[in-house]
C-alpha cells in the first residue's frame, strides 16, 4: 500500500510536468492546428535558462522560475514570428516540417553552445522531506512541482476565462475568420498563445531540472512527444483535457516502470494514445464534430 | 489512321528503350568507377544511403504524397525489414538466404502494415501522424525488449554483407518503376482522388479503407526491403537507428522533393545525402546548418522542390525533337 502511494506521488509529480508541457501543445494546436514539435525543446531551453540563473547568477528558485518563463515566452513569440507566420497559408505538412526544423535548430544550437554533455542541476531547494504515511516520502521538489503547477493552472484559467485576451483566444480557436471579422487581431492573439504556452513549458523545464537533477540538449524530445500524447488523450484544444491527460500519462508510466519493466515505460504512453484514438478519436473530453461537405 | 497508330506504338517502344538504355548506362558507369577504384569506400557508403533513402522516400511518397495519408512511422517498417533480414542471414549465411531474407522482410513489413493500417487509417491528418509515430515507437521498443533475438539495445552485429551496388540499384529502380506504374493504374488514380477529396471520392464509389490500406501496405513492403538492404550493407543494426527521427528524416525527403512527385523524392534524397556528406566536417554545427536550410526551404518553397511535377527523360527528348522539327520547317 505504502509503495502504491509512493508510486502515485511520483507519478503525479511527473504527470504535472507533462501537463504543463501538454497545455502549450493543446493551446497552440487549438488555435493554429499545428503540432508544434519545437515545444519540447522550449521546455529544454527553460531548463537551461534556469540552470544559468541558479548556477551563474546565484538566484533562488522563484526568481529563476520567473526569468526562465519570461525568456521562454519571448522565444515562443520569436519562433512564431520567424518560422510559423510565413507559413500560415501553406499546407499543414509544410508547417509541420518547419516545426521539426525549429526543433532541430534549438536542440543542436544548444548542443553547439553548451556541449552535448549531461549537466547536473544545481541544488537550490533545501533538502526537506515529509513522511505523511509510514514508508511514504514526499520531498520538497515534489511539493514545489505541485504548488507551481496548481498556481499556474489557476492563473491560466483566469487568463483564458476572465480576461479580454482569453476571450479573444477562445474566439480565434473556435473560428478564426469570424474572429477576425469581429475586429480581433488574430496575429497578436496567436503570439500571446505561443507566449503563454512557452512560458508554461519553461516552468516545466526548470521543475524537471530540480526534480531529476540532470539536463541535456536532447531532453525535450521524448517528454515533448508524450506531452502531445497527453494533449490528444484529453482532447486536443481543451485546457482541462491537457491536465487530465498529462497526469494520467505520468501516473500510468510511473506505475508501469514501478511494477513491470522500466523498458516498457516509453511504450505505454503510445499504447494509451493508440487505444484512445481508436475508441474515442476526439479525446477524453473532446466533442465529436460532424464532417460537412 | 493505322499509320499514326503504328508510329504511336513505335514511339512508345522507343521511349522505353531510351529509358532502359539510360538506366543501364548509369549502372555501368557507377560499376566501372567502383571496380577501377575511383569511387572510394566513403562515396560508396553515400551512394548506398542515397539508394536506400530513395526506396524509403518513394514508398512513403505513395502513402503521404499521393494518397494523402500522413504517416510518421515509416522507420518502424524499415526496422522490421532490417531485423528480419539480419536474423535470417545470420542463421543461414548464403546468397539465397539473403534473397529470401529480403522478401521475408518485405512480406513481414507488409503484414504488419495491414495490421497497423486497418485500425489506424480510420484516423485523419495529425491524429494519423501521431498514431503511426506511436506504433513505430512501439515496434522499436518491442525490438529493444526481445533481446534474445534482436540483441536488445546492444544491437545486432556481424550481419553477412551481401548488399552491393548491383542489388541496391536493382531494388531502387524496381521500387520506382513499380510505384510509378501503381500510381498510373486505376488503383493509383483512386488513391490520388482520396488525397484530393475523401468525401467526393467516397461518393463516386471508391472504398476509402481499401485504397488507403493498399497504399500503406505497399509503402510498408518497400520500407521493409530498404531496411533489409540497410542491414545487409552496414552489417550492424540497433533499435536507435529506427527511432522517430528516422521517420522524420524520410518525411523531410518527401516534403522537400515535393509531395506527389517521385522524381522530387529522388532528387531530394540525392541532394540531402550530398549536403550531409559535405557538412560532415562541421561536426555539431552540421545539424544547425541542416535545420536552417530546411527552415529556409520550407518558408520560401513550401510545396517542395518539384511540387507535383515529374521529371521525365522522354519528355525532354520529345521537346528537343519538336523544337528541331519547328526549326527545320
Amino acid at each position: 500500500m505504502a509503495e502504491f502511494v509512493q508510486q502515485l506521488i511520483n507519478g503525479l509529480s511527473l504527470g504535472s510536468i507533462y501537463a504543463l508541457i501538454a497545455l502549450g501543445y493543446t493551446m497552440v494546436y487549438g488555435i493554429i492546428k499545428l503540432i508544434n514539435f519545437a515545444h519540447g525543446d522550449i521546455y529544454m531551453i527553460g531548463a537551461y535558462v534556469g540552470y544559468i540563473c541558479i548556477k551563474h547568477f546565484n538566484m533562488g528558485f522563484f526568481p529563476a522560475l520567473i526569468i526562465s518563463m519570461v525568456i521562454c515566452a519571448l522565444l515562443g513569440i520569436i519562433i512564431e514570428k520567424i518560422a510559423y507566420k510565413p507559413l500560415r497559408k501553406a499546407t499543414r505538412i509544410a508547417a509541420l516540417i518547419t516545426a521539426i526544423a525549429v526543433s532541430l535548430f534549438l536542440e543542436y544550437s544548444t548542443m553547439f553552445i553548451a556541449g552535448a554533455t549531461v549537466r547536473t542541476y544545481p541544488q537550490t531547494l533545501e533538502n526537506i522531506t515529509f513522511k505523511p504515511l509510514e514508508g511514504v516520502i514526499i520531498n520538497i521538489q515534489q511539493i514545489s512541482i505541485f504548488a507551481v503547477t496548481i498556481i499556474l493552472m489557476i492563473v491560466l484559467q483566469f487568463i483564458v476565462h476572465k480576461t479580454k485576451i482569453g476571450k479573444a483566444m477562445r474566439a480565434v480557436s473556435s473560428d478564426k475568420d469570424a474572429a477576425q471579422l469581429m475586429g480581433i487581431n488574430t496575429d497578436n492573439i496567436i503570439s500571446y498563445t505561443f507566449a503563454i504556452g512557452s512560458a508554461l513549458a519553461g516552468a516545466a523545464g526548470i521543475l524537471v531540472g530540480i526534480y531529476y537533477n540532470t539536463i541535456n540538449p536532447l531532453m525535450g524530445m521524448l517528454p515533448g512527444l508524450k506531452a502531445f500524447v497527453a494533449a490528444v488523450f484529453g482532447g486536443i484544444g481543451i485546457i482541462p483535457g491537457a491536465l487530465i491527460g498529462g497526469i494520467t500519462i505520468g501516473v500510468v508510466e510511473t506505475m508501469v516502470s514501478g511494477y513491470a519493466s522500466s523498458l516498457y515505460k516509453d511504450a505505454v504512453a503510445f499504447a494509451i494514445l493508440i487505444l484512445v484514438l481508436l475508441i474515442k478519436p476526439s479525446g477524453l473530453l473532446g466533442k465529436n464534430t460532424r464532417e460537412k461537405v | 489512321m493505322s499509320l499514326s497508330k503504328t508510329t504511336l506504338t513505335s514511339s512508345k517502344y522507343y521511349k522505353k528503350l531510351v529509358n532502359l538504355l539510360v538506366l543501364l548506362v548509369i549502372y555501368g558507369i557507377v560499376q566501372l568507377l567502383i571496380s577501377i577504384g575511383i569511387l572510394g569506400d566513403y562515396y560508396q557508403v553515400t551512394l548506398a544511403m542515397i539508394c536506400i533513402n530513395i526506396i524509403l522516400a518513394v514508398s512513403l511518397n505513395l502513402v503521404t504524397g499521393f494518397t494523402g495519408q500522413f504517416s510518421l512511422g515509416h522507420a518502424g517498417f524499415m526496422a522490421i525489414g532490417a531485423y528480419t533480414c539480419a536474423i535470417i542471414t545470420k542463421s543461414y549465411d548464403s546468397p539465397v538466404a539473403f534473397i529470401i531474407g529480403i522478401f521475408a522482410a518485405a512480406v513481414l513489413a507488409a503484414i504488419v502494415g495491414v495490421l497497423v493500417g486497418i485500425p489506424t487509417l480510420r484516423l485523419k491528418g495529425d491524429y494519423l501522424a501521431i498514431a503511426t509515430l506511436g506504433l513505430a515507437e512501439i515496434i522499436r521498443i518491442l525490438i529493444l525488449n526481445f533481446d534474445d533475438f534482436t540483441g536488445g539495445a546492444r544491437g545486432l552485429g556481424s550481419i553477412p554483407q551481401y548488399t552491393n551496388w548491383t542489388w541496391l540499384y536493382l531494388f531502387t529502380i524496381s521500387t520506382i518503376i513499380i510505384i510509378k506504374n501503381f500510381i498510373d493504374s486505376s488503383l493509383g488514380r483512386a488513391c490520388i482522388s482520396i488525397r484530393e477529396d475523401e468525401i467526393a471520392s467516397e461518393s463516386v464509389g471508391i472504398n476509402l479503407t481499401k485504397y488507403k490500406v493498399l497504399a500503406f501496405v505497399i509503402g510498408a513492403f518497400f520500407a521493409g526491403i530498404a531496411g533489409a538492404l540497410y542491414a545487409s550493407y552496414f552489417y550492424y543494426i540497433k533499435p536507435d537507428l529506427f527511432n522517430f527521427m528516422k521517420s522524420i528524416d524520410i518525411l523531410v525527403i518527401v516534403v522537400l522533393g515535393g509531395m506527389g512527385s517521385l522524381s522530387g523524392s529522388i532528387l531530394a534524397a540525392i541532394l540531402l545525402a550530398l549536403i550531409s556528406s559535405y557538412l560532415q566536417s562541421f561536426a555539431e554545427l552540421r545539424m544547425v546548418i541542416y535545420a536552417i536550410l530546411l527552415l529556409l526551404i520550407m518558408i520560401f518553397r513550401p510545396q517542395g522542390l518539384m511540387g507535383t511535377k515529374e521529371f521525365s527523360l522522354s519528355k525532354i527528348l520529345r521537346k528537343k525533337q519538336t523544337s528541331h522539327e519547328n526549326s527545320a520547317s
